[in-house]
């Protein structure tokens, strides 16, 4: 789309203005013009969309509005910072929602912005494609009167008595440029001035037109992807195993025409997750070097089992999907006994970490503990060291000093509402504190191995032990690929339509009375062209070469065969200095 | 993992403050360059005859339409003379070939090979942090700023010796200076082992053609914003007002500039678009999505939009000159937010700058 719109004014405004100013007269007195009218209208609308100034004013736009999705939280990567954000401002966040500030990049507005561009971009490119496949399939331009006047010109002189004549000449002419992979055409072969007319560098439109189309086929490939792609969450404890069938998910998101068939029935399960720390250097003390979780994963209920190893950066490929290791945190194993003496909640509780040494917070619900239910609040430390207020703070991420902080309530834990409630918050509006540093009893303190009587017989807690567990992401996106190859294709054509040149040569000769053939050629680039002047020194160079002619003299009796003026041999002069 | 060598990192950070230093001298040696051209011109210029600053005025008058593109004028229409018309011989602007004159400019050559020291003591300080924990040496906002630095240098001198753009050098050598002192003050990080997230070989290609992208964009930053002061200085002495900058003599005419930084900005356009497709092919690897509009994500698409937006507008009627150097200019301080304000104060993927951990 770049220099045509500036050579070719195809879809120009002058000619898309005019039915502007017919249609108001048309639609006052007569019947068949107001039709006229419309469809002038339309044109116009059709040609503005597609001028180039609409199509730089709609590709600002997309930039401008793609900004607000980086300055506020987005629904799909951070649906909990947007509630907070709505919580927090009650006032305007609602307003903003509606304006999909949340949901910029699904948003009506930014959609048309991108819609509207591409239509342009289409109504721009099949137009000239037509033109360009015309400008393909015929000859170069007719020879131009007067060569001089273009940006390069030069001369060779044959001396008489070297047995070519213009004719033979211009044949030469054509076979050196067609060496140079010109597209050549000889005209003129029964007249006094026989030329030939070149073109090269058609590579650089079809560029251009294959990087435009690529980037409609690229929205085309993630519009794709998002029908056929399914991608879901799973934490997954060490030791645990997860089946690809929906109900494994901990979230799912399918794509629009997903079915369940399309799950495959594998299996993965996590053996272990290994997690190695900076212990070398002072600055970077405790920072995580690397998470490596294995995987035995079993293609189908009956496959052999395979040992895999999965990392950040190396996601396992398993029945069509990609199972990436997205995050990971402490999951200990707790075990709590309710006032009966029956065991009531016993396995690996999944905490979240929520700093650097893993300082992470813990909720326990026990709703089958009887007489009254039980829930536990608090933090696992897997570093614990005491503060001079005597609170224990993580001081480290690796477990040196494990230890379970917890405050316990006893009541209604609010399960039975049928409302959904967050796994990772305890609701204790029904519940009495039972531990705590605010009552007596205090806080539970808990390493491994031990365990807690809770005060007035609501059972125990004891703590069993510490495993790690591994977030799961598994991605299955068949439309991918093609964004690749689409994205591939116009990289190609936009490095051709950049650095690519289409130029035009002319060369005519001349037999002259005195014997001597008179040779005179031209060069002319559309568009921008910095190495023209390079492509002028070599064909001057071929055509003395060719005849035998020594550089030296050539350029000097150019005026013999035309006017020269002296502007463009002072160009040529200086185009020879790079 | 490697041991963290201590003594490479220090010899690094010695090094640094060592290539600071000369590109200090260096800028400053830029400076004195520009005045003391500046103040023989203004020398040159009172004793000068009123007919010869009227044939320069002429010159410039003819030029003057078609820098500004305020008419799109006739070299618009696709049709460029390539060959150089504009010898710089009027004295008004520098040739716009340019290349490198017969006078010669001591101090800009001491100014260069300052440079060209200063760069070198860089490129070790860049491979020792490298090697003192055996990776490549761009893992954090330091490591980014420093070795991007660098990378503005070597481009910087690289073009240098094809044309002359030593009129650019306060600009860029004092970018780079910024950059090294911002790094060295405000970013500063002890070397260290990268996180989990970075350890990928798309780190090495990624990183690093973001980073000569920009390097290239800074080149094109300053020439545009030259192009800018140079248009207003040629419309202003077309209409025969006084020459208020003569040290803009220096510089090529606004036409020229837009040509080269057209030229250059094609290749960092092509770069940039490679870094951002090499990024969604490794975010894709990392994180499960080719994109996600995650904020560098975000900001790397309105970097490569205004760039697109900026060719485009050289094809643009109304839209060539002064409006493509503004594009250029805005694309740049996209670049610099993107690399400043969104590594350090958004939140998302990329937040891997390191600075006050």
């Amino acid at each position: 789309m770049k220099e045509t719109a500036v050579e070719e004014p195809k879809t120009g405004a002058p000619q898309g203005k005019a039915p502007k100013g017919r249609a108001p007269k048309g639609g006052g007195g007569d019947v068949a013009l107001p039709q006229l009218g419309f469809l002038g209208m339309v044109r116009w609308a059709w040609r503005q969309l597609t001028s180039m100034r609409t199509a730089l004013f709609l590709l600002l736009m997309l930039a401008v509005a793609a900004v607000p999705g980086s300055l506020f939280p987005q629904r799909p990567s951070a649906p909990a910072e947007v509630t907070q954000y709505l919580k927090d401002n009650p006032t305007s966040g609602p307003i903003m929602d509606w304006f999909k500030l949340f949901d910029v990049y699904s948003s009506p507005w930014f959609a048309a912005i991108y819609l509207l561009l591409f239509t342009s971009l289409v109504g721009c490119v099949l137009p000239r494609a037509k033109i360009h496949w015309k400008a393909m399939r015929s000859a170069p331009p007719r020879t131009p009167k007067r060569l001089s006047r273009l940006a390069e010109y030069g001369t060779v002189e044959i001396p008489a008595g070297s047995g070519i004549d213009a004719e033979t000449a211009v044949k030469d002419a054509a076979v050196i440029l067609k060496s140079r992979r010109y597209r050549v055409d000889i005209r003129d072969l029964d007249t006094e001035r026989p030329s030939v007319g070149a073109e090269i560098g058609f590579l650089k439109e079809v560029g251009n037109l294959v990087f435009h189309t690529a980037m409609i086929g690229v929205l085309a490939a993630v519009a794709f992807s998002g029908l056929f792609g399914y991608s879901g969450q799973r934490v997954l404890v060490e030791g645990e195993t997860f089946v690809n069938t929906l109900s494994s998910y901990d979230t799912f998101t399918p794509g629009t025409n997903f079915t369940d068939e399309k799950l495959s029935p594998y299996s993965a399960q996590l053996d272990r997750l290994v997690v190695k720390y900076d212990r070398s250097t002072q600055a970077h003390y405790g920072q995580p070097l690397d998470f490596n979780a294995t995987l035995t994963v079993k293609d189908g209920p009956d496959a052999e089992p395979e040992t895999k190893t999965l990392k950040v950066n190396e996601p396992v490929a398993v029945g069509g999907t990609n199972v990436y290791l997205v995050g990971n945190g402490y999951a200990p194993v707790v075990t709590v006994k309710d006032g009966d003496g029956n065991i009531a909640f016993q396995g690996p509780v999944i905490t979240i970490p929520t700093d650097g040494a893993y300082t992470s917070l813990m909720v326990i619900k026990v709703p089958d503990a009887k007489p009254s239910q039980l829930g536990f609040v608090g933090f696992f430390l897997p570093t614990a060291l005491i503060d001079e207020k005597g609170v224990a703070f993580g001081s480290d991420p690796d477990p040196f000093n494990p230890q379970l902080n917890l405050n316990a309530y006893t009541g209604d834990l609010g399960l039975d509402s049928g409302v959904p409630r967050n796994v990772y918050t305890l609701d204790t509006s029904k519940m009495t504190e039972i531990n705590s540093r605010n009552v007596d009893a205090g806080g539970i303190v808990l390493v491994p191995g031990q365990s807690y009587k809770l005060p007035g017989d609501n059972g125990s807690i004891s703590f069993d032990g510490i495993k790690r567990f591994a977030a799961l992401d598994i991605r299955h996106d068949p439309g991918q690929v093609y964004v690749l190859v689409f994205a591939v294709l116009s990289l190609a054509g936009l490095i051709a339509s950049l650095f690519l040149n289409r130029r035009r040569v002319w060369i005519r000769t001349g037999n002259h009375p005195d014997g001597r053939t008179m040779v005179e050629f031209g060069l002319l680039a559309r568009g921008e062209d910095h190495r023209l002047a390079g492509e002028y020194d070599a064909i001057n160079k071929a055509l003395h070469e060719k005849w035998l002619v020594p550089m030296e003299t050539a350029g000097q009796n150019g005026e013999q065969i035309t006017t020269n003026d002296d502007s463009a041999h002072s160009a040529t002069a200086a185009s020879k200095d790079q | 993992m490697p041991e963290i060598n201590e003594g490479f990192a220090m010899l690094s950070e010695q090094l640094m403050l060592v290539a600071g230093m000369a590109y200090a001298v260096a800028v400053c040696a830029y400076v004195w360059d520009l005045v003391t051209f500046s103040q023989a011109v203004k020398k040159g210029l009172a004793g000068a005859t009123p007919a010869s600053s009227e044939v320069a005025l002429a010159g410039v008058g003819a030029r003057g339409a078609t820098g500004q593109g305020l008419e799109a004028g006739p070299q618009d229409k696709g049709v460029r003379p390539s060959s150089k018309t504009h010898s710089g011989s009027d004295g008004v602007t520098a040739g716009d070939s340019m290349l490198y004159g017969k006078e010669r400019r001591v101090v800009a050559r001491v100014a260069v090979a300052l440079t060209v020291v200063a760069a070198v003591v860089q490129g070790f300080a860049v491979l020792f942090r490298g090697l003192a924990a055996e990776r490549v040496p761009w893992g954090n906002m330091y490591e980014f700023c420093t070795t991007g630095s660098f990378a503005v240098a070597l481009v910087f001198l690289l073009v240098l010796t094809r044309r002359d753009l030593r009129f650019l050098g306060t600009f860029v050598i004092g970018l780079v200076l910024v950059m090294i002192v911002a790094a060295s003050i405000s970013f500063w990080t002890p070397v260290g082992h990268l996180v989990p997230a970075l350890q990928s070989y798309w780190l090495i290609i990624h990183v690093s053609i973001a980073v000569l992208s920009s390097a290239f964009f800074t080149l094109t930053f300053a020439m545009s914003v030259l192009q800018l002061f140079q248009a207003k200085r040629e419309v202003a002495i077309a209409a025969g007002k006084p020459d208020k900058a003569p040290v803009m003599r220096l510089v090529p005419n606004a036409l020229s500039l837009e040509n080269l930084s057209y030229r250059i900005n094609g290749i960092a356009f092509v770069g940039w678009t490679l870094t951002l497709m090499f990024g969604s092919i490794w975010a894709e690897k990392a994180w499960g999505r080719f994109w996600g509009w995650d904020t560098k994500e975000v900001w790397t698409f309105v970097i490569w939009v205004v760039y697109a937006g900026y060719l485009h507008a050289r094809a643009t009627k109304g839209w060539t000159g002064t409006r493509a150097a503004w594009l250029s200019i805005v694309g740049y301080l996209c670049v610099v937010f993107n690399f400043t304000i969104v590594n350090m104060y958004f939140s998302g993927l990329h937040s891997y700058a390191g600075v006050g951990s």
